[in-house]
């Protein structure tokens, strides 16, 4: 076999790793649910009457029912922020734990360990986006995307859950414990707030609205809305893809460098 | 260095050369040198102990030989490889178990050893038979399937071990097998350890137990501050402190001083009512030691045997009990 090939059944075998791990212990998954469901739910019922009469008929009447699908993207990014919480301390842990030692004093291709967390991570990340849509259609999300427009959605999820993944690979080499690996990321879940996820950015101050707007969040968050509801999404698309290539490649080559370094803390 | 030699013609090239060769290797964090000039000789088949206390630089040591980390300075060759030049070709011909247990918990154990199998690219087949051999060997049938999680030690020990051996190493790293361990674990370790000797397999062990490395290794080094203070057999080092004795202790004075008389020997203490007895430890000399009170109708409210052990070694050639911590950096 080629270098190339090892690198590959290598990664595939630290791939189906993850997978063993997630399947034995679902509570993982569902923990990473569990922050998103709650906003999702405080959002659409407690918020949303008023939060959707603000939209403004542009949004397809107001109320309840115009909120729900209005803050669906938020909601998504955030649980792909929870996922990165949760790859970041999946790594931490590994790290900590002398696997990885092990792994290390083997004649296996190095960044194997690495992309079978990057795998396990994206396809975690797609499984939670799903149940999401699900939860979200059942509070009365109802997205009006055709069947290109579902794929270009869960292509740009699965590209965004890509890149939080190689950043929060490189969060849990560069952390210290388990604990701080788990701080870290903490900012990502809140980001919607900061941008288009939860209120049209024009509502803000300007100040707080030249942030939002310049955020890979709202490009991100504006992506989805525009394919799944039809909004306009005119250069955001362009932008999202950048974004989220740019932070997978830095996350990347922070990680693999971190990675390659002797192990003394 | 010792010139290796390449050729392959036969085993009787491959057992000439070491197994591992160290010149000159040093190892400082910062400020700290932790190992300062190391030389050191393993030959193929053969058990090296490296002892010493906590902090002493014994893992750094097993960390640098198996292309964990890099050393400042030196010559190294596992299996004819330079850990520098070709780490790969070094994981090819070592396995290692650490200090902490590197084996994931959350899967079972022989989905543990099934995942050393693939990244050995043994194959479905083979790996399935290697990874079932394996369980048999250490005794982890009962528990094949159970979470590694909720292994005692001395069981996560031996499927520790059991994942360095998947890919049939040639030389073994076992940095303090035993620490931890409650005495009967340590006894099964010792077993098995001795048992991959039997199969020629090359062991480089550390440990903080004096009686382990007594027990298991062909020669062992005293790491101390960074430096080799002693290397030898273990017969070699015993003989370089005070031999043996046996403690007899008395009910009363006037049976410590006719015992004292009787033998013509010893060291009485009339404090403690004991009198220290030099012996070779063996049964004869003791039976006759014995005997001779007997005799004399002495009364011996107890008795306790001292044969010199590496605890001795160590406090011969440091100055220092092995109880003395070193800070660890």
């Amino acid at each position: 076999m080629t270098t190339l090939n090892y690198a590959i059944s290598d990664s595939a075998t630290m791939f189906r790793r993850q997978l063993k791990r997630a399947v034995r212990y679902p509570g993982l998954t569902l923990f990473l649910l569990v922050i998103p469901i709650a906003f999702l739910l405080l959002f659409v019922y407690v918020f949303g009457g008023t939060l959707g009469d603000g939209l403004g008929a542009a949004a397809g009447g107001g109320g309840r029912a115009a909120y729900a699908n209005y803050v669906m993207p938020g909601i998504l990014l955030m649980t792909l922020a929870m996922g990165a919480n949760l790859t970041a301390v999946s790594v931490a842990m590994d790290m900590t734990e002398g696997i990885v030692a092990r792994f290390r004093t083997m004649a296996i291709a190095r960044v194997s360990v690495l992309t079978g967390h990057v795998l396990g991570s994206v396809s975690q990340a797609l499984i939670a986006s799903a149940v999401m849509v699900g939860i979200g259609v059942l509070v009365g999300f109802r997205p009006t995307a055709t069947v290109v427009e579902w794929f270009a959605a869960a292509g740009l999820v699965a590209l965004v859950a890509f890149a939080f993944t190689w950043l929060s690979v490189a969060i849990g080499l560069v952390a210290k414990t388990v604990e701080s690996a788990s701080n870290l990321p903490q900012p990502l879940v809140f980001l919607p707030f900061l941008g288009s996820g939860f209120v049209p950015t024009d509502s803000l101050p300007s100040w707080l609205r030249w942030f939002a707007e310049h955020q890979p969040f709202t490009p991100w968050m504006e992506t989805l809305r525009g394919l799944l509801l039809g909004t306009p999404i005119g250069s955001d698309g362009i932008v999202s893809v950048g974004w989220a290539a740019g932070i997978a490649l830095a996350g990347y080559l922070w990680a693999k460098r971190r990675y390659n370094r002797d192990p003394v803390r | 260095m010792i010139p290796a030699p390449r050729t392959l013609a036969g085993m009787n090239a491959r057992l000439n050369q070491p197994a591992i060769t160290v010149t000159g290797l040093s190892k400082a964090f910062g400020d700290h040198v932790v190992l300062d000039g190391i030389d050191l000789t393993v030959p193929e088949g053969t058990t090296f102990a490296l002892l010493g206390p906590n902090g002493a630089g014994k893992t750094t040591m097993v960390n640098i030989l198996s292309t964990l980390i890099r050393a400042d300075a030196g010559e190294i060759r596992i299996a004819g490889h330079d850990p520098a030049r070709n780490p790969d070709g070094v994981r090819a011909a070592i396995g290692v178990t650490g200090q902490f247990s590197a084996v994931d918990k959350l899967l079972t154990g022989e989905e543990n050893l099934l995942l050393m199998a693939d990244l050995h690219h043994l194959g479905r087949r083979d790996g399935r038979r290697r990874a079932a051999e394996l369980l048999a060997r250490f005794d982890l049938e009962d528990a094949a399937r159970k979470p590694a999680g909720t292994y005692s030690g001395g069981m996560t020990r031996r499927l520790d071990l059991a994942m360095g051996l998947v890919g049939n190493p040639r030389i073994v790293f076992l940095d303090e097998p035993t620490s931890g361990l409650d005495p009967r674990s340590r006894r099964t370790m010792w077993e098995i350890i001795r048992g991959l000797l039997a199969d020629g397999v090359t062991i480089f062990l550390t440990t903080q137990y004096l009686e382990e490395a007594d027990h298991l290794a062909d020669r062992i080094a005293v790491l101390d501050r960074g430096r080799f203070v002693a290397e030898g057999t273990p017969d070699e080092l015993k003989r370089r402190v005070p031999g043996g004795h046996v403690r007899l202790q008395f009910a009363d004075a006037r049976g410590l001083t006719s015992a004292a008389e009787t033998l013509g020997t010893g060291t009485p203490d009339r404090e403690t009512l004991t009198l220290q007895v030099p012996t070779d430890g063996s049964l004869r000399s003791l039976k006759r030691l014995l005997d001779r009170l007997d005799d004399e109708s002495i009364e011996v409210v107890n008795l306790s045997v001292h044969t010199p052990d590496l605890d001795d070694v160590f406090f011969a050639v440091t100055g220092r009990p092995t109880t003395t911590e070193v800070p660890v950096q």
